[in-house]
């Protein structure tokens, strides 16, 4: 499917470019969606969406001039390119290259196109979850499951000549139990989703509801957190969090740029013990933060951001690398036609290392255990980090004991980074979504157990 | 914005008619919006944006499924019809859903200013360049990080299947700076916002000074001792306490066993000096309107009044279920979504102490002037919490040192018992939904640190 034609792309960046400008680029997206709930026992709110539009843009120095429009059709395109290219003072018209028609990118292989699955099919997936939750046992109060799918075509155009297009599958299934026992009340609740068509959830999907029911059935014999500086072992999978909020954010190239991340001036830094490697993957198969492309056109990639604890890479989008005279590593992206890109993370995890996590868990005389966090929040100018720990239990003489509840995770991404002590084997990754200048995008979170010398745990005790 | 967005509406809610929905109710949008950030001195992006949309509700008899679409053409929405009707197919039937019985609308002056348009792109590059310098001017001030301007000119519709069709016209400009103080480690931020209906309500000097003064406030900020004390929260964490609250206020939440309010009406969750409304009929609330979501003229609802919580928000389901009237709390985030129950405008009553008395009868406490991860840290079925928080020491009744990386841990209804005193002035806080509040003096925390 062609979303614009190359020769109308051509049109509409000349257009764009009357006026001058370094760099200007189309993007095109249509997308379309469906999702469904239930809650309280009964499927509810099915909804079915499509938008079509477009994101103009025209770089000149270090400004950037942009409009977009919802609607595809020639005349909305050429009132935008005319709208941002009197925004320019410029005279004079800026370069351009002759444009092709948009090449799909290697993209990830959808084996079950989630649009030809029945809806009534989804509906019964939810049930089946439902039931699943509430078999866990008697305290298990309510049950909300969630299902969404959507598939983007993309198509990016560009002054230099780049025309390329990327077909993105994802979908999501999402459940939270809350489990009473008189006046107590937990939560719990686990999800799976991937860059992938619905064969993801054809296996065992219960799986999901039995987790998070797990996770709320045991906080009901949860004591207090402790309060205090501790060792923290954290859970593999969206454990990942973990790192993706105190140092993936600070190594994204805008903030590093505007000297508003810890990390600026510290590439080649040993920041890390020698065994601690990470990586961003936006081309890791299948996962829910991958792409063919990212949404500048550039392919996407794995960028070593740590390399045996040293410093290795930023994350870059095409205006961060031009600035700094390097590649972009394919992380512009944007969460929709309505934005521009920035530099994004994509699946962001720790390498595997040679621990099992039973082994760090018994280096522990007292700690906690985080295996999940509900989230949480960094201020990447300092590295500032707090987390909430969803579900995480005490470590006594190095063994996992009672489940607690209310902990808080506070620290710096940069001292957090440096205390590691300790990576395991078993990488898990998750699925998240990452905020970011009111933009929201897919971004997958992961780690194998990884152990953390001492944090601040914030407690209820 | 040219379309005729109710003729829009009611096209798509007779094709929905036209598929066999025995009821439908559709929502149309159109908005014209420009973005402009500025960083040292010059323009970083400006954007020129325009939307449009329409979502359908369509309902066959007690299920209901919703589709929307950006493609406003006759084509696009005879679409509508059958993805809305088909999409409700695989819901389970609810006794409860439909359209209201009553429709009308509530007059508010204000909503939209005829200013904005008379104002050229670059008087208001001009507004964000003169904040961002205004922070800038500030001694000790390291950076600007971000100096934003943005506005939206917008118009919504509403039709459905029972003969209601109505439009509305909202404006709203507002601004932001972002500053940093200090360096490395100690780099510390602050943020300065306001807004209004057109951009000479803002204040660009006012805008940068607030930026700069909150982030110097925090320069050399260590981490405290962990303790239990008084703590008085600024107008910033106060709105984001208070707009979690407003959530857990929403019927659906409570009628599905999410909120910690749930069996508390009539009771005392609050001190007494605390006073909450929600109110849509304010002109200078960015969540005011005429008619909400589904066609109910707004109101004006007190929730918590002397201490005592009055009612919960509702939409025409959830009144339905509890035998109850609408409070007209049915809310479109876009036309992407189907109605759900929110707050409009919540408004905490201002009390007559200035935060030099707040911190005065606070004695030895904490002042916050940032919270991180309310929404990750509270459990909304029990609301306990423990968030991360930043802000000053209050010692001898004064500010006193600057402190970071700590939390603060309570839970909410014993926080807001709590409020022993209600400060002044009440202002606009646009940072998580519309809050409108004062700073509050906060009995006692628990605060952990070293």
């Amino acid at each position: 499917v062609t979303l614009v034609p190359a020769d109308l792309a051509e049109r509409v960046i000349a257009r764009a470019l009357v006026h001058g400008g370094d760099l200007a680029e189309l993007y095109a997206e249509d997308r379309q969606g469906f999702a469904l709930s239930l809650d309280e026992g009964r499927v509810e709110a099915p909804q079915r969406g499509r938008e079509a539009g477009a994101c103009l843009r025209v770089v000149q120095g270090d400004s950037t001039y942009y409009g977009y429009v919802d609607g595809l059709a020639e005349p909305d395109l050429m009132r935008v390119a005319d709208s941002v290219a009197q925004a320019l003072r410029g005279a004079g018209g800026g370069a351009q290259a002759l444009l092709v028609a948009a090449e799909r990118a290697r993209g990830h292989a959808v084996a079950v196109a989630p649009d030809s699955v029945p809806a009534q099919r989804k509906a019964d997936l939810l049930r089946a979850c439902d039931e699943h939750a509430r078999s866990a046992g008697s305290e298990v109060a309510q049950v909300r499951v969630g299902y969404a799918d959507s598939h983007r075509a993309v198509e990016v155009f560009n002054s230099d000549g780049r025309a390329t297009a990327d077909d993105r599958t994802r979908l999501r299934l999402s459940v939270q139990v809350v489990a009473r026992r008189g006046d107590r009340v937990e939560t719990g609740s686990d999800t799976r989703g991937g860059h992938a068509g619905f064969e993801l959830l054809e296996r065992e999907p219960e799986e999901v509801a039995a987790k998070a029911s797990r996770r709320a059935l045991s906080l009901l014999d949860a004591v207090d957190a402790p309060t205090g500086r501790l060792p923290v072992v954290v859970g593999n999978g969206f454990g990942g969090v973990l790192l993706h909020e105190a140092v993936g954010h600070g190594l994204e190239a805008d903030a590093i740029q505007k000297g508003a991340s810890v990390y600026a001036g510290r590439l080649g830094d040993q920041l890390a013990e020698p065994f601690v490697t990470a990586y961003d993957d936006g081309a890791r198969a299948n996962e829910w933060g991958s792409d063919g492309i990212d949404d500048e056109g550039t392919p996407t990639r794995r960028t070593t951001v740590i390399e045996d604890g040293r410093l290795t890479s930023y994350l870059y989008d095409l205006l961060r690398a031009r600035r700094d005279a390097v590649e972009s590593t394919g992380n512009g992206r944007r969460a929709s036609f309505r934005h521009l890109p920035i530099p994004r993370m994509t699946n962001t995890y720790f390498a595997p290392g040679e621990a099992t996590a039973d082994e760090l868990i018994a280096g522990v005389p007292r700690g906690l255990y985080a295996v999940s966090f509900g989230g949480g929040q960094v201020e990447p100018a300092t590295g500032d980090f707090v987390f909430g720990v969803s579900e995480g239990y005490l470590i006594e003489d190095g063994r996992v004991t009672a489940p607690v509840r209310g902990a808080t995770l506070i620290g710096n991404g940069i001292q957090a980074l440096a205390a590691v002590d300790g990576i395991a084997g078993d990488l898990a990754i998750a699925t998240g979504y990452c905020g970011k200048e009111g933009q929201s995008v897919p971004a997958g979170v992961g780690q194998p157990h990884v152990r953390i010398r001492e944090l601040t745990v914030g407690g209820t005790a | 914005v040219s379309t005729d967005l109710e003729a829009v509406a009611r096209r798509a809610v007779d094709a929905a008619l036209a598929a066999g929905a025995t009821d439908a109710e559709a929502f149309a949008e159109e908005e014209q919006s420009r973005r402009i950030r500025v960083y040292q001195g010059e323009v970083e992006s400006l954007s020129d944006a325009g939307g449009r949309g329409v979502g359908v509700r369509a309902f066959a008899d007690a299920r209901w499924g919703y589709a929307y679409t950006t493609d406003l053409s006759d084509a696009g929405l005879a679409d509508m019809g059958p993805a809305a009707c088909e999409a409700a197919a695989v819901a389970d039937p609810d006794e409860w859903a439909g359209l209201p019985d009553e429709f009308g609308t509530t007059p508010v002056a204000g909503l939209a200013s005829a200013e904005l348009a008379s104002w050229p792109t670059e008087r208001k590059v001009e507004l964000a360049l003169a904040a961002e310098r205004a922070a800038r001017a500030r001694e000790g001030v390291s950076q600007v990080e971000a100096a934003v301007y943005s506005d939206v000119d917008a118009t919504v519709a509403l039709a459905n299947s029972r003969g209601f069709a109505s439009s509305c016209q909202v404006t709203q400009a507002w601004a932001y700076v972002s500053a940093f103080a200090g360096e490395g480690g100690d780099l510390m931020t602050g943020l300065g916002v306001a807004l209004g209906r057109e951009p000479g309500e803002l204040d660009p000097e006012a805008i940068g000074g607030e930026a700069a003064e909150r982030a110097l406030a925090l320069v050399g900020a260590r981490q405290p001792e962990s303790r239990h004390c008084p703590v008085v929260l600024d107008a910033f964490v106060a709105a984001s306490f208070v707009g979690f609250i407003g959530g857990m206020l929403s019927a659906d939440a409570v009628q599905r066993g999410r909120s910690l309010f749930a069996g508390r009406e009539g009771e005392e969750v609050a001190g007494p000096a605390f006073e909450l409304v929600d109110d849509a009929t304010d002109p200078a609330g960015p969540g005011s309107a005429p008619f909400d979501g589904e066609g109910s003229a707004t109101l004006r609802t007190p929730l918590i009044q002397d201490g005592r919580l009055l009612t919960y928000l509702f939409d025409v389901r959830t009144a339905r279920r509890a035998g109850r009237a609408t409070t007209a709390s049915a809310r479109r985030g876009s036309y992407r979504s189907p109605p759900a129950v929110g707050s409009s405008n919540l408004v905490v009553s201002q009390g007559d102490a200035e935060l030099a008395q707040l911190l005065a009868e606070a004695g030895d406490g904490l002042y916050v002037t940032d919270v991180a991860g309310l929404h990750s840290g509270v459990n909304p079925v029990s609301g306990t919490f423990s968030v991360g928080a930043s802000g000053r020491l209050i010692e001898n009744g004064e500010l006193g040192a600057p402190v970071r990386e700590l939390t603060i841990a309570s839970d909410l209804v014993t926080m807001l018992r709590g409020v022993v005193l209600v400060g002044a002035p009440a202002r606009w806080v646009p940072l998580a939904g519309s809050v409108k509040t004062p700073p509050l003096l906060i009995e006692d925390m628990a605060i952990s640190g070293v």
